[in-house]
């Protein structure tokens, strides 16, 4: 394992417009090892971009958060109407 | 053990399966065509051919994968001759930043600190306001970006299985996921008041 400022200064820092192309692959960890101690260099010293991982984490919560459309009665007795039938 | 007391004809284990997905595969039958009416339709064929499929369920995929699978193929089928059915084959080679560019500076830096999106202290979610506009701004995705953060963000599927579902590379599978939460979140920034 080599220290990681070494294998750092092969890299240019990861600037702000790099940043946002690879939080998706950051929130889902999916960021190789090396691109990650970039990421968080970099996050540990921009408040825009730490800003803007913080809204994004936040819009994949809310999306989670947005309730089912509700159930439809009618098509769920059709539904089970159709299981009677087909292999009662 | 589900399958086995669905495919012995148990109404309370096929309830129990409608109860989980259901909405679910209306939710995700809504991205893929362009009418609420037509969504409907393939939910309900979804339904039937699981009914029918049951015995050639070979259990290569999970049960749900298998279920969203037939999904995807009817709606496709189904919505082949609707403007909204796209193939997915035609995938976003050309570059699409996350952020505009003229956000920016020349060094790659922000110009100015990016807008901010309204949270919620209690809940740590977006503010409410915001949270109202969600699905409007899904809704104007591309079809291929809407069907991946709707299964990903909206029903919760990790990537491996909505790459199953939808015959996506997991590269591809990233690059719309990126994509589509990117423009949901240039879609909220004007209702919040961009700075600078």
């Amino acid at each position: 394992m080599r220290l990681p400022w070494r294998r750092h200064h092969k890299h240019d820092p990861l600037v702000c417009r790099e940043f946002v192309e690879l939080v998706t692959d950051y929130l889902d960890g999916t960021l190789p090892e090396s691109e990650r101690v970039r990421f968080e260099a970099h996050l540990a010293e921009c408040d825009g971009c730490a800003g803007y991982l913080e809204d994004m984490r936040r819009l994949v919560g809310s999306l989670h958060e947005v309730p089912e459309p509700p159930p439809d009665e009618a098509t769920r007795e059709a539904l089970l109407s159709a299981f009677r039938d087909l292999r009662g | 053990m589900l399958l086995e007391r669905l495919r012995a004809g148990d109404e309370q284990a096929f309830a129990a399966l409608v109860s989980e997905h259901d909405g679910a595969l209306r939710r995700v039958a809504r991205s893929l065509v362009r009418t609420q009416a037509l969504a409907d339709d393939v939910v309900q064929e979804t339904w039937v051919s699981v009914i029918r499929g049951l015995d050639g369920f070979e259990g290569r995929s999970s049960l749900r994968t298998w279920i969203f699978r037939i999904l995807v193929n009817r709606a496709r089928t189904r919505g082949a001759r609707e403007a909204r059915s796209v193939p997915f084959s035609s995938l976003t080679s050309e570059e699409e930043p996350a952020v505009d560019p003229s956000a920016f500076a020349r060094d790659g830096r922000w110009a100015s600190a990016p807008a901010r999106l309204d949270a919620d202290p209690e809940s740590g979610l977006l503010s409410a306001e915001l949270r109202a506009h969600l699905l409007q701004a899904v809704d104007q995705l591309s079809p291929d970006q809407r069907a991946v953060i709707t299964l990903r963000d909206l029903v919760g599927v990790p990537a491996e299985e909505v790459c199953e579902m939808l015959d996506l590379s997991e590269g591809n599978q990233r690059v719309l996921l990126h994509r589509a939460r990117a423009r949901v979140r240039a879609a909220l920034t004007p209702l919040v008041g961009v700075t600078g």
